[in-house]
């Protein structure tokens, strides 16, 4: 899968949880400090992507991943 | 195959992801033979989400503990799903930002009611709520950390599990006649969304795997999960108002 297309589906999934315009969740944001998503939301998206790109991401592996870019990174190389 | 709960109808609250203690009590009831229904507080597209990952997807019913009309119309949506109860898993517990981590004499009063209310209060809401449909007696399990002791960063938590202990005393004696039994498992730290939530309570686990006698796994909720599973089997029919340490023995030791 494209780095792209994993963002646009990331982004959507990080809409619907945290309310944030799909089009603001870029590769260079992070998480907490540009989209000011709490903990438990990201669980939720985590949980979600998980289901959306057949991926397992761990807790420990969750707290590594600060901004949406080692998000799909991550993604990338474990779907 | 017939498993340590086969038959029996269980309904436990507490799952919020499936590191959760009440996600891995699910999953070895099912396995067991339980039918389960989950409730769940707050994020529900995440609890029915997680529902969907246990061997048999269990349905899920919204559920603040402190809120009446929820507690009264919660016998109604079990009897959806269930023709009656035989367990009830409480695994519920919250304290405000004050209560937990930070200085424990300055929590205000109304925090500290907020985190006994949810915690401890709470217990007693469930079984009453749940009481109706237990016409044959039954088995209410509560988590517990041990509150004999004071402990670091968990303070007015700590407050609140020694009243959760004391519920269970009471609720263990007024439910009897009824055949309900009620008992606490107090297990040792299991790294759910809950504990990593509490700063500093993380560090209890390093200590706790090295002086356990049996030693501990903090990323292992199956000990804590199967034992659970015993306190709602036939297993254990005379035990109510008892806390059963699930710690790898660390409470048994000084040093």
């Amino acid at each position: 899968m494209e780095n792209e297309e994993i963002r646009t589906g990331l982004a959507e999934i990080v809409e619907e949880v945290a309310g944030v315009a799909a089009d603001d969740v870029t590769v260079e944001k992070s998480f907490v400090d540009d989209l000011d998503i709490d903990s438990l939301s990201m669980v939720e998206i985590a949980v979600q992507a998980e289901d959306k790109f057949g991926v397992k991401i761990p807790d420990d592996e969750l707290a590594n991943l600060k901004t949406v870019g080692d998000a799909v990174t991550y993604i990338a190389a474990n779907a | 195959m017939s498993g340590l709960l086969q038959g029996k109808r269980l309904v436990i609250t507490g799952v919020i992801t499936d590191a959760s203690l009440g996600f891995h009590v699910a999953k070895v009831a099912q396995e067991q033979g339980a039918q389960v229904v989950l409730t769940g507080f707050g994020r529900m597209s995440l609890v029915e989400r997680i529902a969907k990952r246990l061997p048999n997807p269990a349905p899920v019913i919204e559920l603040d503990v402190t809120n009446p009309e929820h507690l009264e119309a919660l016998p109604g949506k079990v009897r959806e799903h269930l023709d009656g109860v035989d367990g009830v898993l409480h695994s519920i517990a919250y304290g405000p930002p004050s209560t937990l981590g930070a200085d424990f004499l300055d929590a205000p009063w109304e925090d500290v009611a907020t985190a006994v209310q949810v915690s401890a209060y709470s217990l007693k809401s469930l079984a009453v709520a749940l009481l109706p449909l237990m016409s044959e007696g039954g088995s209410v399990v509560g988590m517990d950390f041990d509150a004999r002791v004071a402990w670091p960063a968990y303070n007015w938590m700590g407050v609140s599990k020694a009243a959760l202990e004391s519920v269970t005393r009471y609720l263990a004696r007024d439910l009897g006649p009824r055949k309900v039994r009620v008992n606490l498992v107090a297990a040792g730290p299991v790294r759910t969304m809950a504990a990593k939530s509490i700063p500093g309570f993380t560090d209890l686990d390093k200590m706790w795997a090295e002086r356990a006698p049996l030693g501990w796994d903090p990323t292992d909720p199956e000990p804590v999960a199967k034992s659970v599973c015993v306190l709602l089997s036939d297993w254990l029919p005379a035990t109510t108002g008892s806390m059963v340490w699930v710690d790898g023995g660390l409470h048994a030791v000084g040093m």
